[in-house]
């Protein structure tokens, strides 16, 4: 069986894309197939955090892992811009986690020095009171206790990295194939076949990386995938001139100057709508925090499903039945973007894992218990 | 840029005073915003937040969005959908406009 | 999941608004009608409760007619709403509205929608331009204000509404400098085997011919088959102040103080894809219809569209197509035996009939020229984000299968109109572009808000006693 390609990613989302782009880049040659315009894609709900503050308590390699990604961004973003001219608004200023009462700011706290602990590292952060969190955002409402402030924090347009992926992407030579439903793929000898329709790909690799999808795609190649689906409802508004210079965990203004509002985590299943009773509590946050925001338009809204595993970390596994055979899967997609694109893609090309992922195997979910 | 069918029944019209932009000017009430603009030739309405293009009404049936002005304090509200009242303040918009109030 | 406030919500007070309103009052239902006008009539008949004498008589019979129904609607005992903006519908059919910045909830087990057309976009280089309108808008300005454009007016598309705008701003006094007729040479063969039908209706015909004889008896200059249709600055004014347009195989420029655009109408279906009922894609008039059985319900049990919302007929078919879908509704809770309302819908799809006839045959005739959706890609398409064609097919190029793809890639449909004004035209180029079916390509997903409303209103509804009724009127 001839391959027609060394790697097939399955998902044109924010995972695969960045996968394909690293795999290209190291000289690969790629086929990408993206689904329908009406599909789940998560990376359209994508917020644009690159949040690093608080990640990894309980798993230090998931605290390396985004740290080693937030700092990988700016030659990530440069990389690129140079290939696309594309601009991804990436800035790192530091974030801003807001909270309503000094309880909150102190647990808050107590979690950050955990997480130092375990790193063995003083953790990068400050707890501002609100007179201090007014220095820095003067809009700040009155009802807020105050903020912790992460230097490694950050934010980029989802919307830009994604375009500035698939650009960059094809520039480099990959093959991207959007308005593909992927069927069946099958295990031969040397190569895999994956059908969608009547197109048949064959490719010597072959990465799942189609979010919600992968389960059951993932199941072909022997894998156990569990995935569900954890909704989000964004709030996004008007464009208003510019406010606010730090992404907060829950608010942060773009470069257009609209403010996109989000909070909302909710076990609903497959359904990505909206409703008055989350939109209303996650505009009356934002009000709180930002009184301003008051008489600014909502002009969107939107409902998007996150790709969760059970304990909220990637997944990344190559199949033992069908090597050759990965899935890829995580829900911060933008964060680890350049891991994704670096380290990750090294390792599919030429098997020598990187550092800090050895906890993310799916096998983690199949421990006997005795 | 537009003028009463009948100017002398127009002149025996009950008006209101609004202000646009600070100037006050008695239009005849119980007509939308927006044609009271355009009789007024308060044109363009606004210019663009994205690259400072001028605009003014296009539909003044609620569809197009391009009508947009600041009433009584309020931003982007859509002059063909509200109707003119007594002592309105009218403000024409460039660019996106600052969150929370005026300049 | 609410209760029940009502036992019918009507969503627009137009012909078909309130023809369902009278119907499904007449019927014993509790009805509750949202509008967003202060006063009822719709765009057809805009302001007819208050219009003077004079400006009735201008606008002719067709409008005076709509005062009688509005007095039924007015006399029919529905809970009446003006001034509300319906931002959000839940699957479960609750509505969710804002009457002076406050927002409030109903809802029934049966939903009308009846909001209605709008202008078929007309992508023009420079239709941005201050003093450049929609010639819906013309007409609107005289129902609500008794004005017209003052100084020179170039109409440009083509449609009965385009003619009846022209004669009644020739009527009103006002100066047509000329009209520029887009409609492509094939359109009139195209139509030739529709005539027949249309002879069936044979007063909209004469009515047709009348408006063509009194422009022509008013001098008023018409350039035919025009193409690559421009509109020109006036030096500095931040206004139009030419069209420029080769008609003939003739290059002509005429000076324009406004420039009035229409290139027909089109369903605005953005309340029902909302609620994602199922959508048919009309190659003939290039546009979305929601898909109703023959009691105007959609896809979504207990949902409705009537009137030019779910096909565009005309008032006399709204006003028809209304009274048929609540006397669906009324068997659907109950109210009426399915015979006895069979009975009562017949002289009603009678007149549907009637008024349908000539559909066919217009929609053949004033078919929008090829050229109008494959316009230069210099061309603004959003006019919101300012996207240009070109931008959309360059998203086509980058593997964007349909609008919601080429959104997120170029923020196009991301501003306040929400895609009303682009959504067609992306739509067509996609599907140009990547060589499918419209009807494939698809539209734009909208979400809540179907327009926007601040965030202080929408947080104010965190607060559980506030989602209450304000009082009515």
């Amino acid at each position: 069986m001839q391959a027609d390609f060394d790697t097939l990613v399955v998902g044109g989302g924010v995972v695969g894309l960045s996968v394909a782009y690293g795999l290209v880049r190291a000289g690969d040659t790629v086929c990408v197939l993206d689904g329908q315009d009406d599909a789940l894609r998560a990376s359209r709900g994508n917020f644009g955090l690159i949040w690093v503050q608080g990640k990894g308590l309980g798993n230090p390699d998931y605290a390396h892992w985004t740290m080693q990604a937030a700092q990988r961004w700016g030659a990530f973003a440069a990389d690129l811009e140079a290939l696309t001219g594309v601009d991804v608004e990436l800035r790192q200023p530091g974030g801003l986690t807001v909270g309503v009462d000094d309880d909150a700011l102190t647990a808050s706290s107590r979690k950050l020095d955990a997480l130092g602990t375990a790193l063995g590292i003083a953790y990068p952060y400050e707890r501002l009171d609100l007179q201090a969190l007014r220095e820095r955002i003067p809009e700040i409402g009155p009802a807020v206790a105050g903020a912790i402030y992460c230097p490694l924090d950050g934010h980029v347009s989802p919307l830009r990295t994604l375009r500035a992926l698939t650009q960059g992407f094809r520039a480099l030579g990959g093959r991207h194939e959007s308005g593909v439903q992927v069927q069946q793929i099958e295990c031969l000898d040397s190569a895999f076949r994956v059908q969608a329709g009547d197109r048949r790909y064959h490719a010597r690799r072959v990465v799942l990386a189609a979010g919600l999808s992968n389960q059951a795609l993932a199941l072909q190649v022997g894998l156990d995938i569990p995935v569900k689906p954890i909704r989000g409802q964004l709030l996004v508004s008007e464009r208003v001139a510019p406010f606010l210079n730090y992404p907060c965990h829950d608010v942060r203004q773009t470069g257009e100057g609209v403010v996109q509002i989000g909070g909302s985590k909710e076990d609903v299943g497959v359904d990505d709508g909206t409703t008055i009773e989350v939109m209303a509590r996650i505009a009356a946050h934002a009000v709180r925090c930002f009184p301003l925001l008051s008489d600014v338009n909502m002009v969107r809204t939107w409902g998007a499903l996150r790709v969760m595993s059970p304990d909220g970390y990637p997944i990344y596994q190559e199949s033992a039945r069908c090597p050759g055979a990965f899935a890829v899967t995580c829900h911060s997609g933008i964060t680890l973007a350049p891991v994704h694109a670096g380290p990750l893609a090294d390792w599919i090309r030429t098997g020598v894992r990187p550092m800090h992922i050895e906890s993310f195997k799916a096998d983690r979910f199949h421990v006997q218990t005795h | 840029m537009f003028k009463p069918i009948d100017s002398r029944a127009a002149r025996q019209l009950p008006t209101v005073a609004i202000h646009i932009d600070g100037r006050a000017v008695r239009v005849a009430a119980g007509q939308p915003l927006a044609t009271a603009l355009l009789a007024e030739d308060a044109l363009p309405l606004r210019y663009t937040a994205v690259s400072g293009a001028p605009r003014a009404p296009l539909c003044l049936m609620g569809v197009c969005f391009e009508c947009l002005v600041e009433v009584d304090g309020r931003r982007n509200v859509q002059s063909c959908m509200v109707e003119v009242r007594e002592g309105m303040q009218v403000r024409r918009l460039n660019g996106a406009p600052r969150a929370g109030g005026m300049v | 999941m609410s209760a029940y406030t009502h036992d019918l919500v009507i969503i627009g007070a137009g012909p078909a608004g309130m023809s369902a309103a009278v119907t499904a009052r007449q019927q014993g239902l509790s009805v509750v009608v949202l509008d967003e006008q202060p006063r009822p009539g719709g765009q057809v008949y805009r302001d007819v409760t208050k219009a003077s004498p004079a400006v009735a008589r201008l606008l002719g019979p067709a409008y005076r007619y709509g005062n009688a129904l509005a007095r039924r609607y007015a006399d029919s005992g529905a809970e009446v709403r003006p001034g509300s903006l319906v931002w959000d519908i839940a699957q479960d059919l609750t509505v969710t509205a804002q009457q002076a910045n406050l927002s409030f909830s109903v809802r029934a087990p049966q939903l009308l929608i009846a909001s209605g057309a709008m202008e078929h976009p007309s992508p023009l280089p420079g239709w941005t331009l201050p003093g450049v309108m929609n010639a819906g808008a013309a007409q609107i300005a005289m129902k609500t204000s008794a004005s017209i454009p003052d100084g020179r007016a170039v109409l440009v598309g083509g449609g009965p509404l385009l003619l009846l705008v022209a004669c009644q701003l020739l009527r009103a006094g006002g100066r047509i400098a000329g009209i520029v007729d887009t409609m492509p040479a094939g359109n009139r063969g195209a139509a030739l085997p529709h005539l027949p039908a249309a002879l069936g209706a044979p007063a909209m015909l004469a009515k047709g011919l009348g408006m063509l004889g009194t422009l022509w008896r008013a001098g008023v200059p018409v350039f035919r088959r025009a193409e690559d249709v421009r509109m020109e600055e006036a030096d500095g004014s931040r206004r139009v102040g030419a069209v420029s347009f080769s008609s003939e195989g003739r290059r002509q420029r005429l000076d324009a103080d406004v420039v009035l655009l229409h290139h027909g109408v089109v369903p605005n279906t953005q309340i029902t894809r909302l609620l994602r009922v199922a959508h048919q894609w009309s190659d003939s008039q290039g546009c979305w219809h929601p898909a109703v059985d023959a009691w105007g319900e959609t896809s979504l049990p207990g949902c409705r569209v009537a009137g030019d919302g779910a096909a565009i007929a005309g008032a006399l078919a709204a006003e028809a197509s209304g009274a048929i879908a609540a006397l669906g509704a009324a068997v659907a809770v109950g109210r009426l035996e399915t015979g006895k309302a069979a009975t009562l819908a017949g002289p009603w799809r009678a007149r549907l009939s009637r008024q349908s006839r000539i559909r066919p045959f217009l929609d053949a005739l004033y078919r929008p020229p090829a050229w109008l959706i494959d316009c230069a890609d210099d061309t603004l398409v959003c006019r919101c984000e300012e996207v240009t064609a070109g931008q959309v097919r360059e998203m086509a190029r980058l593997g964007c299968q349909g609008p919601n793809q080429t959104k997120f890639f170029s923020r196009c449909g991301m501003g306040p109109c929400q895609g009303r004004m682009c959504g067609l035209t992306v739509t067509q180029i996609l599907a140009r572009s990547v060589g499918r079916d419209p009807a494939d390509v698809g539209a734009y997903r909208i979400r809540a808000p179907l327009k926007p409303v601040t965030l202080g209103s929408v947080a104010a509804l965190a607060e559980p006693d506030r989602i209450t009724l304000p009082p009515a009127g």
